[in-house]
């Protein structure tokens, strides 16, 4: 058995860790959170360089070709650094969509653009509150054009092009659901900037009047497609998580040993020791429920449905728990704007609702797992 | 990333799984299945007498205390294939419950502290299950602060004269050795004037007392010790050095790993499946999805965490303190299944005889049982002391008996 990532892949999360050490501290972070800069174009240009855009992306549409587990590596890494860039939207909801069911055509003419930084892309999905669901899906695709609203959708001011979700049928089946790419700046749509618990992540408004969209994948089978993206994007944000995690447990653990209070570390305080090892316990459940994740996504397992769910809930309960300890551990200079410990506490909470909320992951498991057990 | 045997962890895999085939007592094997916490009898056989004999087989065909040295009474393996063995023993392994302490805790402490003659007369029947072997450390005085522990030791001739009690023993009541860790010296710092020996547990002047516990069940004892005689040849390590013997000990404990921990959630998992609630079945039910799922990540997680720790070991290097975590999440987590499996059974939860109870009160045995495992083998706040200082690196706490002399610490809290 060798349940761990490879030696190259070890690798490759170190150079990611030091590029973005260096390309992504908190006070690049901070250019986007106060709101000088939409998101930090200079590292998106930097991550295209790296190869990290295109990680999992074949060779034959730009990429490196090289797989999911590397891209798993990123993903901690850009969770950690708490990169402010679209890089799950572009890479996780747009990129796994066009892979899983884009045309060649559509292949081509979008993914060597994503890898080289040269397009962002998202998942125009919700439609307002509530869960991923096909009746929720109001947006109305007709005659190769899409009418409707879609809101919140993630970096949606800033992408190029979506990946929409629409109703191509009234059977109140799963299959009256179709997805289509539209290309944003070619006309028809008109996007919003949204404000959102976290600004290092721009969401937003997209109305769509008569876009001209051309289908990804086949009619009706949008529902189906859609299930196994969030799947992917699931593991692959779960990653993020858990990387984001350990750095607030990093944090905290580093502000308990400097911090003195009563004449001593308050790391030596079994009150603060305690909570720091319940950090530490939820974030390596969560990345063990993660590596699962990350075995089942790269070997498109079976298991994949459960793992996925699994390795979401998981890690988006790790991130919650260690953001938010994170700044009871530094009492009142957590809660200030200057210490960087609200910055992860936002991303939790918001990494938390995108792609549907804990409460839908939750039901998803239990599902999944009624399905495996009867079979 | 993938969880394929090697080929040469395969041919292993395939040995151990024909020989158990072969061999196991089959005609346990369903109700070993249904062991869970709190139910860990056979209904009408005598499990001490079926687990020895178990335990013999496996000796006389190599298959017992595998990674220890084959002149011992083990097979030499590797930790990996004693993982193997574990996956592939399944329900069976649940036989070996009475000589986790011998073969984990005291066999390791007499290779590493004997004498060669002692290990080669008292590890093979020890391995064997034929002798069973506790360990004495524990005492009213000294639980979670083993080093306050008071049990005297004092030297006459060539024998030491053992005054004192133990407390929270498993098995002594059927334990033929044990490992005990005295205090040899008051007059210094409490870690400085402690010494280990063995003993024969049928010595005159110990007494074993079960005690009854919480849950109405009796699996530890007091042991009380009265002028009880053991020679010096029977000491394991340096007088006064018994604090570093125990140290070993312990260590050993932490390489347990790979046989899983009781969390509740597959019974959960079958009981919620199974249960109809007045709005239709449980597993239909939002709320009880939602706990299900919330009790499936933590049993996943640790299940993936414990794969990670095989996989180290199948490279070579040893698991560290982080495998803390399993006892620490498990502990607790099988007490609130127990918990929340009686709220869905409503009125009716309150009844815990087998033949009135809801899965013949498999989830009333796992409430009272729980608070034990929250307890023994380290509670769950020593667990985080070493969560928080060997793997996150934060300062121990003060200890301020630390350079006093053991006969000046203060023995009540409130005069």
């Amino acid at each position: 058995m060798n349940f761990d990532f490879s030696d190259d892949q070890k690798q490759m999360r170190d150079a990611a860790r030091k590029f973005l050490t260096e390309q992504c501290p908190p006070k690049a972070v901070r250019e986007v959170l106060d709101g000088k800069a939409v998101y930090d174009k200079a590292l998106w240009k930097g991550l295209a360089e790296m190869g990290f855009l295109g990680v999992a992306i074949p060779e034959e549409f730009g990429g490196a070709g090289a797989g999911h587990l590397e891209l798993c590596v990123i993903a901690e890494e850009m969770g950690r650094a708490n990169a402010p860039v679209p890089f799950s939207s572009t890479v996780y909801l747009a990129a796994e969509a066009l892979l899983l069911a884009g045309s060649d055509a559509q292949k081509q003419k979008w993914l060597p653009k994503i890898a080289s930084g040269g397009a962002i892309g998202t998942l125009a999905l919700f439609e307002g509150k509530g869960n991923p669901s096909p009746n929720a899906i109001k947006l109305q695709a007709s005659g190769g054009t899409l009418s409707g609203v879609k809101k919140p959708v993630p970096d949606g001011a800033i992408a190029d092009f979506a990946v929409v979700a629409a109703r191509t049928g009234s059977s109140g089946r799963d299959s009256d659901i179709s997805l289509f790419l539209v290309d944003l700046k070619a006309g028809g749509v008109e996007a919003k900037a949204l404000t959102n618990l976290d600004p290092t992540r721009g969401q937003a408004e997209l109305t769509f009047k008569n876009a001209k969209a051309e289908p990804l994948g086949a009619t009706g089978e949008g529902w189906s497609i859609l299930t196994q993206v969030l799947d992917r994007a699931a593991v692959l944000l779960a990653f993020e998580q858990v990387g984001g995690s350990d750095r607030a447990l990093e944090m905290g653990r580093d502000y308990a040993l400097d911090r003195i209070a009563f004449g001593r570390p308050i790391g030596s305080f079994q009150a603060v020791k305690h909570i720091l090892a319940d950090m530490y316990v939820s974030a390596t459940l969560a990345r063990s429920n993660c590596y699962y994740g990350a075995w089942a996504l790269s070997t498109n397992a079976s298991e994949l449905p459960e793992a996925a769910a699994a390795a979401r809930i998981s890690a988006t309960q790790a991130f919650q728990h260690c953001s938010k300890n994170n700044i009871q551990v530094h009492g009142g200079m957590g809660f200030t704007w200057e210490f960087d410990c609200h910055m992860y506490y936002r991303r939790a909470n918001a990494t938390a609702l995108t792609l549907g909320s804990l409460s839908y992951w939750e039901d998803q498991l239990i599902d999944r797992m009624r399905k495996k057990n009867a079979a | 990333m993938n969880f394929d045997d090697t080929p040469q962890e395969a041919a292993f895999r395939a040995e151990a799984r024909a020989w158990i085939q072969a061999n196991a007592p089959k005609q346990y094997e369903d109700e070993l299945r249904k062991v869970s916490l709190g139910r860990t009898g056979l209904k009408n056989a005598n499990m001490l007498e079926v687990a020895k004999a178990w335990q013999k087989k496996k000796a006389d065909a190599g298959w017992a205390c595998l990674h220890w040295p084959k002149e011992y009474g083990g097979r030499g393996s590797s930790p990996i294939e004693r993982v193997i063995w574990q996956q592939e023993e399944g329900p069976f392994g649940r036989l070996s419950g009475m000589f986790i302490i011998g073969h984990g805790m005291c066999g390791p402490t007499m290779m590493a502290f004997a004498g060669e003659d002692q290990k080669r007369k008292y590890l093979p029947p020890l391995a064997s299950g034929e002798k069973v072997w506790c360990q004495l450390f524990s005492e009213p005085a000294g639980g979670s602060d083993v080093a306050g522990l008071r049990t005297r030791a004092e030297k006459k001739g060539d024998d030491w004269i053992i005054n004192g009690q133990k407390i929270w023993t498993s098995g002594a009541h059927y334990s033929d050795y044990g490992i005990l860790l005295t205090r040899t010296d008051p007059t210094v710092a409490k870690h400085k004037g402690l010494t280990m020996f063995f003993l024969d547990m049928k010595s005159p002047g110990v007494e074993v007392r079960p005690i009854k516990q919480a849950s109405g069940q009796s699996d530890f004892n007091e042991v009380y010790f009265t002028d009880v005689k053991i020679p010096d040849s029977q000491r394991l390590g340096a007088v006064n050095d018994g604090w570093n013997v125990s140290l070993t000990t312990l260590m050993n404990e932490r390489m347990s790993i790979g046989a899983g921990v009781a969390t509740g959630f597959p019974e959960l998992f079958d009981f919620c499946n199974s249960l109809m609630l007045e709005d239709g079945p449980a597993i239909e039910d939002r709320s009880v999805r939602s706990r299900l799922a919330n009790y499936a990540v933590k049993a996943s997680g640790l299940r993936y965490t414990s794969m990670r720790a095989i996989s180290a070991l199948s490279k070579g290097e040893r698991p560290g303190p982080e495998n803390s975590i399993g006892k620490l999440v498990a502990g607790s987590m099988v007490q609130e299944v127990a918990m929340y499996a009686l709220d869905l059974q409503g009125a009716a939860g309150v009844l815990s005889g087998p033949e009135d109870a809801e899965v013949a009160g498999k989830f009333q045995a796992m409430l009272l049982r729980a608070p034990g495992t929250r307890v023994e083998g380290g509670t769950d706040e020593i667990m985080r002391n070493i969560i928080a200082e060997r793997v996150l690196g934060l300062p121990g706490d003060i200890r301020v008996d630390k350079d006093v002399p053991f006969n000046q610490i203060p023995t009540k809290g409130r005069a």
